[in-house]
């Protein structure tokens, strides 16, 4: 018992006050700058470096939801047309949204992207009740959305949470590419969710299909007729990236609406 | 170890000619009788030739003697039959299953076999392809008849953030008489992907084979090109590389005794190893951006270089996670109810764990001292040992006890190596392979032995890559454990082995 309490003491309190406001440090390879004035004639290292194909040229462009933030296009380019910035914020609700040119500003994108529709904010601002499945996924998004709910992140202070069944909930986080396999058990899984429902698709792999895109072993029908409402980058995606995306998503972000201690949502 | 088999050296590489064909009684008689002999099956595994023959190809690993075999044979081409080695090698039979899969051939009195990845044969053959692919999950379950005796069908959807796999149990009241685990679900082709490779893509695939092993995975990989380009690793790079495994051991780890405290419901370390599991990947972040070290090791070297002040943040942040872990991590042992729930439940004994030629924790919580930093060094490892960490008991508190004294043992590691972390790395460009080569290449992960092979054609591309994750050798293990346990105990005695589902079905 005193050993608890001790240990309490000891380890304090872990949680991310302003998780909203928190910014991951570099190097992480967050919001890609492009620059194609500075693009060499002819040039196309970058694109033949990226292993997803996220990478275009004529303009010079990059596709969010197939990159896998390696940075090897970044590294191929001589002249620093491609930057990567530490900017977490890479959730967008349109799946065009996803694809960057050099006008983009990164403060710019993360303003914007990620629509807040009314409907969505009535029903789901105050509670949020996902459920994940990963079909085919590396472990590594898992990993990062069980992190999402740690006492460091503390999703649930915004009333985000995971579930344990999908009739228990209002969403469905997707990962992974969509295996083959797991195609019939993810439309099974998606069609127990009670409607209204929302589908967030979470790393290249699900939005894209990312380096399985080509892949014989995976089948992407399910996106025919379970359209997704957020798509949030990233190999793996960051807890920050998800908590923030999602916020946005609920118009729970700015202002006392982030009070972890309260949870007041203002309304709007 | 078996004079038929060709002895290779653990990080240099064999002519493909070289290695021993061998009929298929002569391969089987040897290889059973290696693993007999304290021997065990590192990889197995079937590669088409030309003539759509398919050759067999073993590597048994023996690890008191630090010693590589490998031999080939012909087994023959898709529809035929060759006798299995799994009636006298019951480690063989994951192998075997797979080989029938991918390529067709029936191993010849292998006592179940079915799919294990539910996917089309890489290869047509005699008998009439099926309409469609096989359906994952549907298939014949081993089943218990009885008045009492009821199943329970798991998955492939479970209750929380974990990667697909159906569990079929058949238990008597509480009591779990069998479990029969079927994976598959996660299978997205990798190996295949990597034919014709190196490409711009490899190591990217490399990396997600199981996404919580990226660095493993990845300095397999790197050692196995590197062995077959005689490419000369900076030392620097080299101890870069240990940290990263370390670190990535140090994380998961650390995740796990905290998924355990928190599957008896113990909450206080269940929160606190959540969040230092977060610290150590941030650790990680530090080195290269990425949580997961995605993008840090690459065949030649290492991609970053640390600054004076990232080594000097790290050695400061290594000791506030040890003080951290430490207080965490002791309460456990020191809180009776934990203890009660951890101490006899899933036992595995010494005897099956060897046989079935488990790896990693769960064979060293048997009291089996099998570590490849130990017994096949490479990189860093060759110079830096790390003493191997076993307990005796076999059961769910021994694999919570080898965590903890590894964790204690790779701090020790890390803080020693971080030093010498910045000297200079650097890949070396274009590294060009050695023809119709074959290499093996084994690395520790903090689940177990990473075995990749790779094999080379006549123009120094991959003609086959074959990845053999520690989780493949050891879901069985889980299976044994849980046999006349309580069906409740499952997901500690699940937790304790914390298995990779997409690293098996790859």
């Amino acid at each position: 018992m005193f050993e608890l309490i001790k240990l309490r003491k000891r380890h304090g309190r872990p949680v991310i006050p302003d998780v909203l406001g928190a910014a991951v440090p570099p190097p992480f390879r967050g919001f890609p700058l492009l620059t194609e004035a500075r693009c060499p004639d002819g040039c196309e290292a970058c694109v033949r470096a990226c292993p997803t194909g996220a990478v275009r040229k004529g303009p010079l462009r990059l596709d969010l939801g197939a990159c896998v933030f390696c940075g090897d296009c970044e590294s191929a380019c001589p002249a620093g047309a491609i930057r990567f910035s530490p900017g977490h914020r890479l959730g967008a609700t349109r799946r065009d949204s996803l694809v960057v040119d050099s006008s983009i500003r990164a403060s710019d994108y993360a303003g914007s992207a990620v629509e807040s529709r009314r409907e969505i904010r009535r029903l789901f601002g105050r509670s949020l009740k996902l459920r994940q499945v990963s079909a085919g996924g590396c472990n590594g998004c898992e990993m990062e959305l069980s992190a999402c709910n740690n006492v460091n992140f503390d999703m649930s202070r915004f009333g985000i949470d995971f579930v344990a069944s999908p009739r228990h909930a209002d969403g469905l986080v997707l990962t992974g590419p969509v295996s083959r396999n797991m195609a019939p058990a993810l439309r099974d899984a998606y069609h127990s969710l009670a409607e209204p429902k929302i589908v967030v698709a979470v790393g290249a792999c699900a939005i894209s299909g990312g380096l399985f895109a080509e892949s014989p072993d995976v089948d992407r029908s399910f996106f025919n007729d379970a359209p997704v409402d957020l798509h949030i980058p990233g190999c793996p995606t960051h807890p920050l990236s998800f908590i923030r995306a999602v916020c946005d998503f609920l118009g729970r972000a700015g202002g006392r609406a982030d009070d972890y201690r309260t949870g007041v949502i203002r309304s709007r | 170890m078996s004079g038929k088999f060709l002895n290779i050296i653990h990080g240099q590489t064999a002519r493909r000619a070289d290695i021993p064909l061998l009929e298929i009684a002569d391969f089987r008689q040897a290889a059973v009788a290696a693993v007999l002999q304290n021997g065990r099956i590192a990889a197995f595994f079937g590669h088409p030739l030309p003539d759509s023959q398919i050759e067999l190809i073993a590597v048994l690993a023996n690890d008191a003697s630090g010693s590589l075999d490998v031999a080939r044979t012909i087994a023959g081409k898709n529809g035929e039959r060759y006798p299995a080695l799994t009636p006298d090698c019951p480690q063989a039979h994951w192998f075997e299953r797979e080989i029938a899969e991918q390529w067709g051939l029936i191993p010849e009195g292998h006592p179940w076999l079915k799919p294990i990845r539910f996917h089309a044969p890489y290869q047509p053959g005699r008998a009439p392809a099926p309409a469609s692919a096989p359906l994952p999950g549907v298939t014949d379950y081993f089943s218990v008849k009885g008045e009492e005796i009821h199943e329970v069908a798991v998955g492939p959807v479970h209750a929380g953030i974990i990667e697909p796999g159906h569990f079929r149990f058949q238990c008597h009241g509480e009591q779990v008489f069998y479990l029969e685990i079927e994976l598959g679900y996660q299978h997205r082709g990798i190996e295949r992907r990597l034919r014709a490779g190196p490409d711009n893509k490899t190591i990217h695939y490399i990396e997600t084979a199981s996404g919580d092993s990226s660095i493993a995975h990845a300095t397999a990989y790197c050692h196995a090109i590197e062995a077959l380009s005689a490419a000369r690793i900076e030392a620097g790079a080299q101890v870069l590389r240990g940290i990263a495994l370390e670190l990535e051991r140090l994380a998961n780890h650390t995740g796990d005794l905290g998924a355990l405290a928190g599957d008896i419901g113990f909450l206080p370390t269940a929160s606190y190893c959540g969040r230092i599991r977060g610290d150590l990947l941030n650790m990680t972040a530090i080195l290269c951006g990425n949580r997961f070290g995605r993008g840090l090791v690459i065949p030649g070297g290492t991609a970053y270089t640390p600054e004076a002040s990232a080594i000097r943040e790290l050695n400061s942040r290594l000791d506030t996670a040890e003080r951290d872990i430490t207080s965490a991590v002791e309460l456990l042992w020191q809180t009776g109810s934990v203890m009660a729930r951890l101490e006899e439940t899933g036992r595995l004994s010494a005897g099956d764990a060897q046989a079935l030629g488990l790896v990693g924790p769960p064979a060293r919580a048997c009291g089996i001292p099998r570590d490849v930093r130990q017994d096949f060094p490479a990189g860093i490892f060759r110079y830096a040992q790390i003493p191997v960490s076993t307990w005796e008991s076999g059961d769910v508190f021994a694999r919570a006890l080898v965590r903890w004294l590894e964790i204690q043992r790779s701090i020790a590691f890390i803080r020693e190596q971080l030093p010498q972390a910045c000297g200079p790395t650097g890949p070396d460009e274009a590294l060009a392979l050695e023809k119709d080569a074959l290499t093996v290449a084994l690395v520790e992960g903090w689940r177990g032995e990473v075995c990749h092979v790779a094999l080379t054609d006549a123009n120094g591309r991959i003609d086959h890559y074959k990845m053999v994750d520690p989780s493949f050798h050891n879901w069985f293990g889980l299976a044994l454990a849980v046999r006349k346990n309580g069906i409740s105990d499952f997901p500690v005695c699940n937790k304790s082995f914390n298995l990779s589902y997409c690293g098996f079905d790859l």
